[in-house]
């Protein structure tokens, strides 16, 4: 997303000189590549998010609709379940997020040291979880908490419970595994990032960080945090994305329950849409307040993310 | 570093790690175990696999849920990748003020949710015949503006020398993409191709919708299907998990390395 300062770059020359033919064709052929591409986005991205937006409008189920002006958008505030949702995504999005990323952004500088041994298998392990798909670590964690499950077994074993507790039926721990889980699938992912970015901040800044006597904490703030800022940004904002849309998690780890206690947005969107009688135009309309937060948030984090220049 | 510093950073380091691995390594172990075990919390790998094999081949079509997985996303990403990299060397190869300006648009499509295009793109879908089928599957995250942005990124490195001496040497331009720059680019082509095959074999909201026949499901609708049953047998249900990782796991391990260069190209 930054912008363009290569001004000397190949199309800039092509436009000068005598060419006029040979680099009209150039041009061409630069649109005639960009063209399937941006076609495809124009009509599953743009074009849907308008007919959503039409449809918001509209009020009914199945495929008989009318016009219902703001009706749905007034409804979304007084739905219970919906305004649930939204507060579950944000609680989401407070505790899990801010956790994730700085540790991600510690364990990336401890395996940036050039000293550091069995550096390639902490990585690997670390980056590990990524490696499942959605629904299978949801499922795994499912497993892991369930009254029957490894954790409860582990708990009574060791006299911490006298019988196994359900955590995925209380509303409190059930958000809690959430977050876990989420933490355990992402914060390898966005380690990642960071360890591409530190890759190009030369290691003899650091160096000479030490020799002027700065403590390990002091360049970690002063040194790392500062120049690993748009890497942070990009994490960030796509953290809060994610989070936003959250749906495998909510429908394969707790099925959005207790009591749909940790129901996300787009779970309860499937919900109006598919699982029960189809109500489009109120499910469209809740999908327009995700992507106005989404909007707002990327535009704050970008604000925040330049001003500490 | 102290000794004492190190030690903590090694210690802090292999915890991490161990949790990391802990659960897939549990999920290994179950699925060679009795369901009754792994409910006692045995944590040694057993000798019941083939009879979760057994059982879960008896009960769930897993070999088709498998062969639509692959179908689906292996079309996908070879499609995607080409039709996304072809822009992003459009976008920044022959860019001027027209070309900037169509990218600043596409990547504000990073920021629709996909709940908002759904029921949209259902409705349609269904309407032109596009449920249960590998098209259907695929359109809507064929062309994204992460891989755009990402060959876009990663074009701004490819040597103009190179593209002037082919066309010195009578290539034309389709002809310099295909044989100058994807060869060229092969750990960008091997990130963006991890992410492309891990979203599609992972996308579960989307088949959820489209694919409501049950010759036409995939791999975590069988897995998130399987849970669903009132007595859950540990053993099969890690197996299918299992199962459904391996595929994603070997792309993971096969393209790690080239994985973090091609975000360092793109991070840069």
């Amino acid at each position: 997303m930054s912008s363009r300062t290569n001004a000397g770059s190949p199309g800039g020359g092509a436009s000068k000189g005598g060419k006029m033919t040979l680099s009209r064709k150039q041009n061409l052929s630069g649109w005639a590549f960009l063209a399937p591409a941006a076609l495809l986005i124009v009509l599953t991205s743009f074009y849907p998010m308008f007919r959503a937006f039409i449809l918001s409008f509209q009020r009914g189920k199945g495929n008989a609709l009318q016009w219902g002006g703001l009706y749905n958008y007034t409804r979304m505030f007084k739905d219970a379940i919906f305004l649930q949702s939204v507060k579950n995504c944000f609680f989401y999005l407070i505790i899990q997020v801010p956790i994730m990323l700085v540790l991600a952004l510690v364990l990336a500088s401890l395996l940036n040291n050039k000293d550091l041994r069995l550096k390639g298998l902490f990585r690997t392990a670390i980056f590990l979880p990524c490696a499942t798909s959605l629904v299978s670590y949801a499922t795994i964690f499912r497993s892991l908490f369930a009254v029957d499950g490894l954790v409860n077994v582990l708990l009574v074993k060791f006299g911490i419970l006298e019988t196994g507790y359900n955590f995925l039926n209380h509303a409190f721990s059930a958000k809690i595994v959430i977050i876990l889980a989420l933490i355990w699938r992402w914060t390898g992912y966005n380690m990642v990032f960071y360890l591409s970015g530190l890759q190009n901040i030369e290691y003899s800044v650091y160096e000479a960080a030490k020799i002027d006597g700065a403590s390990p904490w002091q360049s970690f703030w002063k040194i790392t945090v500062p120049l690993l800022k748009p890497t942070i940004l990009l994490t960030a904002i796509m953290s809060t994305n994610g989070t936003l849309q959250l749906f495998d998690e909510s429908v394969n780890l707790t099925g959005g329950g207790p009591a749909n206690a940790t129901i996300t947005m787009s779970h309860y969107i499937y919900n109006t849409s598919f699982k029960y009688v189809p109500n489009f135009g109120y499910a469209a309309a809740m999908s327009f307040l995700i992507l106005i937060l989404v909007a707002i948030l990327a535009f704050v984090q970008m604000k925040v993310g330049d001003k500490r220049d | 570093m102290t000794k004492g510093k190190k030690a903590v950073v090694y210690i802090v380091l292999t915890i991490v790690s161990l949790i990391s691995v802990f659960p897939l390594y549990w999920m290994v172990s179950a699925a060679t175990n009795k369901s009754l075990d792994v409910m006692r919390g045995r944590l040694i790998p057993g000798g019941e696999l083939m009879n979760n094999v057994r059982s879960l081949f008896s009960q769930y079509d897993v070999g088709t849920a498998m062969a639509n997985s692959f179908k689906y996303a292996v079309i996908l990403t070879v499609l995607s990748l080409v039709i996304c990299s072809l822009a992003g060397y459009g976008f920044e190869i022959y860019h001027d003020r027209g070309k900037d300006a169509v990218m600043s648009v596409i990547l504000l499509a990073m920021m629709v949710p996909f709940a908002a295009t759904m029921i949209p793109l259902y409705q349609a879908f269904s309407k032109i015949g596009l449920l249960n089928c590998t098209a259907g599957f695929i359109l809507p995250t064929l062309s994204t503006p992460f891989l755009i942005m990402m060959f876009r990124q990663s074009a701004r490195s490819f040597p103009h020398d190179i593209i002037e001496a082919a066309r010195m040497d009578g290539l034309n331009e389709i002809q310099i993409f295909f044989r100058m720059f994807i060869p060229t680019m092969k750990s960008t082509y091997a990130a963006a191709m991890t992410i492309t095959f891990m979203n599609a074999w992972n996308n579960y909201l989307w088949p959820k919708v489209i694919m409501t026949n049950k010759t036409s499901i995939t791999m975590p609708m069988l897995v998130a299907n399987l849970k669903e049953g009132y007595v859950t047998d540990y053993g099969v249900l890690m197996l299918a998990v299992l199962l459904c990782t391996i595929p994603t796991a070997i792309v993971f391990f096969v393209l790690q390395k080239s994985f973090a260069e091609g975000i360092t190209g793109a991070v840069k």
